[in-house]
């Protein structure tokens, strides 16, 4: 090989490295979120309470925030708007879905957690975020979510927001076991 | 190792073109007739492709400018409509970054880094030629989404997702193909750089004799293979988005809009010091030459240069302060962005040294390059407020904003290539640029950018959010000045055009040493410089030791 050659077979590995490297930041940072609760990721699955005493000493103010996203003739709302918890002890919230649509349509709600740090200690037991729901034209569903907030949260976490977004799901992923076809979307 | 040509070179030497000794040896079997300028392979003819491609975009993209400032010139909405006003803002900033600044630069990277390292041509000429003819065709079709159904690119030149994927217009897929092309153009263009400087220096010449241009391309070069790939990893992710329903940026299916602008910005902020490292390498040439004294702080100016570049990729979410990122995040990205400072306080601190007891005159390219450092400082000044975090959540997406990458990239990059051309003009045509019309050209847009770009700061901090069609009546003077600068800057350029014809058709003959205090080794060729220089490389064994 000339040495021209060399060179740019050099800068061709350090450009083939660089793609690798790209396409590997979308799972790293994945992994990075669920370990530091960046972004209020890490609280879209169930996971079992801290067993312990409630911590009686604090408050932490925990307040519901529901947005609906494009293309969904949906209602979401908190039917407590904001609670105030004790570390450690849990509690029970009510949300209600509402189809003002005209048609039946399959939608789920998506979480996220502000401050990001506050993610890693907020525990759910149930929550409808875990799976989609489907309703029906007019129809009105109540649903709960049952959280905890973790004993070891830190001193300066004094207000945890959470936050819904509705999405509608459209496409083969989500077609519906009895054979009807994805309908809704952009209505 | 010197570039290849077909071995039937020697047939005729009718005509001896002016000057360098073995100049006349390639004329027999170089491209002539109407292709010439499509499979040329000269680096001095792509140089000049690059150059007139970037002066069209500059000028294009400055129409664009215009049409945003017309319709912010009173409060209200009275020219154009909100949505072809976003698809102006959007092209303006794509088409400076994309198809002005960044060829501009290569476009003197092709002329000047073989002269300056006496090399005969890049070391990989037909992919130079390759790397060239992509742009054209990228910028024509990213153009082209203005006429298609839906508009063009309306998003913002950072295209957010999911405001570029979910709620972007149908053009968006010719959006990204196009930046695609100028992206592979640009990762060309620095592989052929790189293999050039590292293999095709004259005998003798250590790296550390290299001219700052030259150094500052190299470490560029190295940056644009880095980041490139991360922007054409970024728009993949937004076409398979748009196109085949996966969920990189998607929040609805499990993705992560921020993903994006961290995406965004690993890509984005290297991306900034690619526009403004080759203009420090310009400054450091042209300053030593006016001010007849060697650069001060010679191997300062390259430790600083690569401290820059590895820092740059540390500070990107500096961009995103109010995004939700942790506390200790803002305190990193805080405090290596401030850190930056302290490369860029050397640069302006040797410039300035280099200045202190020189026998300084003031043509045009001195002229151009005193203002980048008084204006580029400016600038650097604003970025160091902007990099405050709990400042930011004020500035953040205000026209503070805008002045602040306004006064880096146009009284920085852009003059800085605007003292290149003056600076250069002369070896590659033959004749002084007309010293009264530079004079005017630069006054005109001295004045005309402050006006335009000052006035930004106190919008800015008064909170007019940016990318906005309408205005709260409070800002109508504001922006009313900045309308003017505006016009009095765009109109100027056409002075810039006028000087560049005048000097390309004749003008006062250039020796091949044109500027007094000229060092460097380009100035040894004759003016014009020929066609072919360096076919037989200068020895500096004796001069280097």
């Amino acid at each position: 090989m000339t040495p021209v050659q060399r060179t740019v077979t050099k800068t061709l590995v350090a450009l083939v490295a660089m793609v690798m490297f790209t396409i590997a930041l979308v799972p790293l940072y994945d992994v990075f979120c669920q370990l530091t609760g960046l972004n209020g990721r890490a609280a879209s699955e169930p996971r079992v309470f801290t067993r312990g005493e409630v911590d009686e000493s604090r408050y932490v103010t925990v307040q519901f925030i529901t947005r609906k996203g494009n293309g969904l003739p949906w209602r979401l709302e908190a039917l407590d708007r904001q609670v105030r918890v004790h570390p450690g002890q849990a509690y029970e919230v009510n949300f209600v879905f509402t189809n003002y649509g005209k048609s039946a349509y399959r939608g789920r709600a998506v979480p996220s957690v502000s401050p990001g740090e506050a993610s890693l200690y907020l525990r759910k037991v149930t929550c409808f975020c875990f799976q989609e729901q489907r309703l029906e034209a007019g129809e009105r569903l109540q649903l709960p979510m049952v959280f905890q907030l973790a004993r070891d949260i830190p001193e300066s976490v004094h207000t945890v927001t959470l936050a819904y977004t509705l999405y509608p799901m459209t496409g083969p992923l989500a077609v519906i076991e009895d054979g009807t076809t994805g309908q809704g979307g952009d209505a | 190792m010197a570039p290849k040509h077909p071995p039937k070179a020697r047939l005729e030497h009718s005509e001896n073109v002016a000057g360098g000794a073995a100049a006349d040896v390639h004329e027999a079997h170089h491209p002539s007739g109407p292709l010439r300028w499509l499979l040329t392979t000269n680096h001095k003819e792509i140089g000049t492709l690059y150059l007139v491609f970037s002066l069209t975009m500059f000028l294009i993209g400055g129409v664009m400018a215009l049409v945003v400032r017309l319709e912010l010139f009173q409060p209200g909405l009275q020219l154009v409509r909100p949505e072809f006003f976003n698809q102006m803002t959007t092209m303006h900033g794509l088409i400076m970054v994309f198809g002005a600044v960044m060829p501009g630069f290569v476009g003197l990277a092709n002329w000047m880094v073989p002269l300056q390292i006496g090399a005969p041509d890049m070391a990989l000429p037909r992919l130079n030629n390759f790397s060239f003819w992509l742009l054209p065709v990228a910028f024509l079709l990213l153009l082209s989404t203005l006429l298609m159904p839906g508009g063009g690119p309306n998003f913002g030149w950072t295209f957010y997702a999911p405001l570029s994927t979910t709620y972007s217009p149908p053009s968006t897929t010719f959006f990204i193909l196009s930046l695609h092309m100028a992206g592979i153009s640009s990762i060309l263009g620095a592989i052929n750089i790189i293999a050039t400087i590292l293999n095709l220096r004259a005998p003798g010449m250590r790296l550390m004799d290299m001219t700052l241009f030259v150094w500052t391309w190299l470490i560029t070069a190295f940056l644009l293979i880095a980041v490139m790939p991360v922007l054409a990893g970024v728009i993949t992710m937004m076409l398979l988005d748009i196109n085949f329903g996966t969920s990189f940026f998607n929040a609805a299916g499990g993705g992560d809009p921020v993903l994006f602008q961290h995406l965004f910005w690993f890509f984005g902020h290297p991306e900034v010091y690619i526009m403004i490292l080759p203009a420090f390498g310009i400054i450091s040439v042209i300053v030593p030459t006016f001010a007849r004294k060697p650069l001060f702080g010679y191997a300062s100016m390259v430790y600083a240069t690569a401290s820059i570049a590895i820092l740059s990729f540390l500070v990107w979410a500096h961009h995103m302060f109010s995004v939700g990122l942790p506390l200790i995040a803002e305190l990193f990205f805080m405090y290596t962005t401030m850190l930056i400072a302290v490369p860029t306080g050397v640069k302006v601190f040797n410039w300035i040294t280099t200045l202190f007891r020189g026998s300084i005159t003031f043509e045009t390219p001195m002229l151009f390059a005193l203002a980048f450092i008084v204006l580029f400082t400016i600038g650097g000044f604003s970025g160091l407020m902007l990099a405050i975090a709990p400042a930011d959540f004020q500035y953040h997406d205000t026209y503070f904003v805008v002045a602040h990458f306004h006064y880096v990239l146009v009284p920085g990059a852009v003059f800085s290539i605007m003292a290149a051309v003056y600076y250069w003009l002369p070896k590659w045509t033959g004749h002084y640029p007309d010293e009264r019309i530079g004079r005017w050209h630069f006054w005109l847009s001295v004045i005309g950018v402050n006006l335009l770009f000052f006035p930004m700061h106190f919008a800015g901090l008064a909170g007019m959010p940016r990318r906005i069609p309408d205005y709260a009546l409070q800002f109508a003077d504001f922006n009313m000045a900045s309308s003017i600068g505006g016009f009095l800057f765009g109109l100027s350029q056409l002075l810039f055009v006028w000087v560049v014809i005048k000097c390309i058709r004749g003008g006062v003959p250039a020796p091949a040493k044109a500027w007094d205090g000229a060092t460097d080794l380009e100035w040894s060729v004759p003016s014009p410089a020929p066609l072919h220089t360096f076919e037989t490389p200068p020895d500096l064994r004796r001069v280097a030791s």
